[in-house]
């Protein structure tokens, strides 16, 4: 059972939702660009070391939601403000807190215009992201979830590239149509069980066809923030056109709130739905793979390959997540952690190299490990992170993931195969052309070799890859309980899960 | 005896010598800034006694006028809205020179046709109230000053004034069959001698003939027509009046009436129903393709019209405080963009969404003001403007209406789409035309930008106390079956 064990002394999910805030309106009273950026950076470092706070007295062996914070908030509608984490939750609100003041060290120089604007936008979405993933209460959780629209879409409206107002909207009402209808389900929800809680919504008998009614609502909209296969072309877009930092935290963390959705709300809350679906799922999910490795192949511009190179291993998350067996859901949750770390990783170099070049054609950034032989080691080693190669974070986590899958649907799963040969394709592929090019590379003997600061923020990543590959236990340990409890929720309320997955083979 | 009169009608007193006052400045030529200040002091003095009689309860004139808290929050909200659009006018440059001072006084009438309407429960008290409040506005639309070939504003006060005439007409006939059916003018005495009868034809007819009228003022689908023609052609500070104050007050005495009917009443959902998403399919679909600004928000208006209905679809407490709530918020949200317009007009003239472009460069506050007024009309949390939506969709789907919340929400995602061009403009847009100098704002204007920003904001963030007031209020309201 999923209960609330509440935490005494520091309401530490609050303030980290709420530092941010704090921090922005203090930015926006600051006058040189040199002192916002310097401040952004500080405070969300020091909010950063903050949150690893959450470790020291998070009790990994019980399910439980804990750091649970409660307040009535709007009592005539039934609304609450109740904040608590889990295992999951716990890695993404860390996975936030920690990306945040890497994404401001590589707007570093990438952000010129305007800086003091962005750095705002950058932590207001740091309050939103930390409070989708802290929210107990489904309102409080919407309201984080939409809330985070308005400064992402800005940041990509206004520091994007060409195509910017095209992307940025494209990303806006992609993404608010995906959640309509989630907040019809959770009304809907409210209706059947007079309640917000989401930990009170879970492991109810619901009527199937209810059920069904509902996981379709939460399925368009975190299949779209996910984003599944057929929903996923806002993606290109706002990955291409967004600064550097706004891809980071697209591709590290927005794309995990609609992982974080399924396992958050799709199995626990329609236990017998994702059951019932979670074949389509799979076969979603593999296309995604595929897809994603190939559509990745064929891009010439280094930001799409990175970007179609998201849709394929999200397609691994989802693979993991509807298996429904623990190995699989185990690797499903830490591709999502590994796929923030690497994939922002090469966001960061491809940002670099842009920063450089003015262009991110594969052709121009031919040859530039000549140049900047530091920067092609780091991208030798976030590409290999990317492609799961073993000894790094992604190995672990796709390896769970497909061991499950196997375990699950094998049929599906051997179609997911191909897809991990093609990811080495295209990263060896990219990697290759920028270490080494070919015979005849562009001149690039006015390139600039990596500074402090860039080497600083590539390490940050580069230790969580190796440190996550290299000893996968421990960050394992702390989702397992929460994980099995979902696990246990979805056999309880729907009896057939086992045979209907052992059916699947 | 007197002292207690005093204390429940000191808002209106005070409204009264007010305008009385501003009459007496107009008298004199070229006044402007003295009419102008007159009204200032009014209106800051309107809400002071506002916020001093909140907890007031009387009943006054033989039992026609009722002051009680549901009377003086909306009192409170239209004192506000009163301050606001005063700071909004600043000088009201687009008015006809030798009638400026004249704006200061209809527009002084017209509130106080509007803040007796929130505490009139006798029909006949209602209606001159209407009157009161909507006469001042068709001479406002007309006072606009005219431009080599442009004579809009004439076209628009006539369209007003026909429409508002006739519609008023029809909820004075509608008026008539209630009270033959009830013999009463007594609003509250109506509604309860209406509940036998209330399935018959003739209740039906007098209570549809009634909402009709109302639905002239709120731009329900098919009554809205009048709309996007008047925004365009009224000067900004005018269409900024008639877009947030009206509509409150419509929805006001839609209360009063719609308690008449329960949830039960099929036919009567069913209609509210049918216009609701008539209303709001119409209003965003049209909004799509508008290049002026004004008529954009004159289309928008229509579909914010039919997400208020929601509210009266359910036709319970919750329905009906939900409603409230929105269009309390929806005239802070709408006066914000209307401050926007008005200070981006060039001489007064109708704004174009490519007008906004470089608008954060020219003024951030402006922009600013822009973006979080469109962004809570577009229902994004955290503005009031999501709250309100969620507490109608919450609303309606407890009485079962799934389909029409479904509607409503796709609805919400279609006017995202607009809206979003509109914030575009002001916010990424980089056009740099020739006459993109920076915009300066005078202090009432800054002040006037934060303090909306401020209500949307807090609206939305903290609507518990408001939301509890309304509903608290309105249990003299709806007598509960």
């Amino acid at each position: 059972m999923t209960s609330l064990s509440p935490s005494g002394g520091l309401p530490i999910l609050s303030i980290l939702i709420f530092a941010p805030l704090i921090a922005a309106a203090v930015a926006l009273a600051l006058r040189s660009d040199r002192a916002v950026r310097w401040w952004a950076f500080l405070s969300s470092a020091a909010i950063g070391l903050f949150s690893l706070l959450l470790l020291r007295e998070f009790n990994p062996a019980v399910p439980d939601f804990q750091y649970v914070e409660h307040k009535v908030w709007i009592e005539r509608l039934g609304i609450h403000y109740t904040l608590g984490i889990d295992g999951i939750s716990l890695l993404l609100v860390l996975l936030t807190t920690l990306i945040t003041p890497l994404c401001v060290l590589a707007s570093w120089r990438y952000i010129k215009d305007r800086v003091k604007e962005f750095m705002v936008c950058l932590l207001v979405m740091e309050t939103a992201m930390v409070g989708v993933f802290a929210a107990l209460d489904f309102v409080l959780f919407f309201i984080f979830w939409e809330a985070m629209l308005i400064p992402m879409s800005v940041m990509i409206g206004v520091w994007g590239g060409p195509r910017k107002v095209y992307a940025a909207i494209k990303f806006f009402i992609y993404t608010m149509s995906g959640s309509i209808l989630l907040l019809v389900a959770i009304i809907a929800l409210r209706m059947q069980t007079g309640t917000f809680n989401i930990p009170g919504l879970m492991n109810r008998p619901y009527d199937p066809a209810f059920q069904l009614w509902i996981f379709g609502a939460f399925f368009i909209s975190f299949a779209i923030k996910v984003p599944m296969f057929p929903f996923h072309t806002w993606l290109p877009a706002a990955h291409v056109e967004a600064p550097t930092a706004g891809s980071v935290i697209l591709a590290s963390v927005l794309l995990k709130m609609g992982t974080y959705g399924f396992l958050r709300f799709c199995l626990p809350i329609t236990p017998y739905a994702s059951v019932y679906f979670s074949e389509a799922i799979l076969w979603l999910s593999v296309i995604a793979i595929i897809y994603g490795g190939l559509a990745a192949l064929a891009q010439s511009d280094l930001k799409k390959i990175v970007a179609y190179s998201s849709v394929g291993h999200m397609g691994f998350a989802t693979l993991g997540i509807f298996s429904l067996v623990q190995n699989g859901v185990t690797g499903g949750a830490l591709v999502m952690i590994n796929h923030g770390v690497s994939t922002g990783a090469l966001f960061v170099a491809v940002g670099i190299i842009y920063e450089r070049l003015h262009t991110r054609e594969l052709g121009a950034a031919a040859g530039l490990g000549k140049q900047m032989p530091g920067f092609a080691g780091f991208l030798g080693l976030f590409c290999l992170s990317s492609l799961a190669f073993p000894g790094t974070n992604s190995f672990i986590g796709e390896f769970l993931v497909l061991g499950g899958a196997f375990a699950a649907a094998t049929r599906i799963a051997l179609w997911a195969v191909p897809g991990v040969v093609v990811a080495a394709a295209y990263n060896l592929r990219m990697l290759q052309r920028v270490a080494f090019g070919g015979t005849n590379n562009p001149d690039h003997s006015g390139v600039s070799p990596l500074d402090f600061r860039e080497v600083a923020t590539l390490a940050c990543f580069a230790v969580f890859v190796l440190w996550i590959g290299l000893q996968p236990g421990p960050f394992v340990e702390l989702m397992e309980a929460s994980i099995q409890n979902i696990l246990n929720i979805v056999a309880a309320a729907a009896p057939g899960a086992t045979d209907a997955a052992v059916a699947l083979q | 005896m007197i002292q207690e009169f005093i204390m429940a009608f000191l808002p209106e007193l005070v409204l009264l010598a007010g305008v009385l006052a501003v009459f007496v400045v107009t008298l004199y030529n070229d006044r402007v800034a003295r009419a102008r200040a007159v009204s200032l002091a009014t209106a800051a003095a309107l809400v002071v006694s506002c916020l001093i009689t909140l907890r007031s309860e009387a009943t006054l004139f033989d039992g026609a006028y009722r002051v009680d808290l549901f009377s003086q929050w909306l009192k409170l909200a239209f004192g506000v809205g009163y301050l606001a659009v005063i700071l909004l006018g600043r000088r009201v440059d687009d008015i006809r020179p030798d009638i400026r001072p004249e704006f200061f006084l209809f527009l002084g009438i017209s509130m106080t046709g509007f803040v007796f309407l929130a505490s009139s429960i006798d029909a006949i008290t209602l209606v001159v109230s209407l009157e009161l409040s909507s006469f001042p506005l068709f001479l406002l639309v007309a006072m606009r000053r005219e431009r080599e070939g442009q004579r809009m504003q004439m076209e628009s006060a006539i369209k007003f004034m026909m429409f508002g005439v006739a519609a008023n007409g029809v909820m004075l006939f509608g008026l008539s069959y209630l009270y033959g059916l009830t013999s009463t003018t007594s609003i509250p005495l109506m509604v309860q001698r209406l509940q036998p009868v209330i399935d018959g034809p003739l209740a039906l007819a007098g209570l549809g003939l009634t909402f009709a009228g109302l639905y002239y003022k709120l731009a329900v689908f098919p009554f809205h027509f009048w709309t996007p023609d008047v925004y365009q052609g009224a000067s900004n500070e005018t269409a900024g009046i008639i877009a947030s104050m009206p509509k409150l007050g419509a929805v006001v005495i839609l209360v009063r009436f719609a308690a008449a009917a329960t949830p039960d009443n099929q036919l009567i959902t069913e209609i509210l129903t049918v216009l609701a998403v008539a209303s709001m399919f119409y209003g965003n679909l049209v909004a799509l393709v508008q290049r002026d600004l004004k008529r954009l928000l004159g289309f928008s208006t229509i579909a914010h019209a039919g997400y208020t209905l929601l509210g009266f679809v359910a036709l319970d407490e919750a329905g009906f405080s939900a409603s409230l709530y929105y269009m309390t918020g929806y005239l802070f949200m709408v006066l914000a963009c209307f401050v926007v317009i008005s200070r981006v007009s060039r001489d007064g003239e109708n704004v174009a969404i490519e007008d906004l472009h470089g608008l954060h460069r020219r003024s951030p506050l402006l922009a600013l003001t822009m973006v979080i007024g469109i962004f809570a009309l577009a229902g994004i949390p955290p503005f009031v403007g999501f709250m309100g939506k969620f507490a109608l969709l919450n609303a309606a789907f407890a009485r079962g209406h799934t389909v029409l919340v479904i509607l409503a929400v796709i609805n919400t995602a279609i006017a995202a789409y607009y809206y979003l061009r509109v914030v575009h403009a002001s916010f990424f847009g980089d056009r740099d035309a020739t006459d993109q100098m920076p915009i300066a704002l005078d202090g009432s204007t800054r002040a006037l930008c934060i303090g909306l920003i401020a209500i949307v904001i807090l609206l939305g963030v903290t609507p518990a106390p408001v939301i509890d007031a309304i509903t608290t209020s309105l249990a003299s309201v709806v007598a509960v079956p």
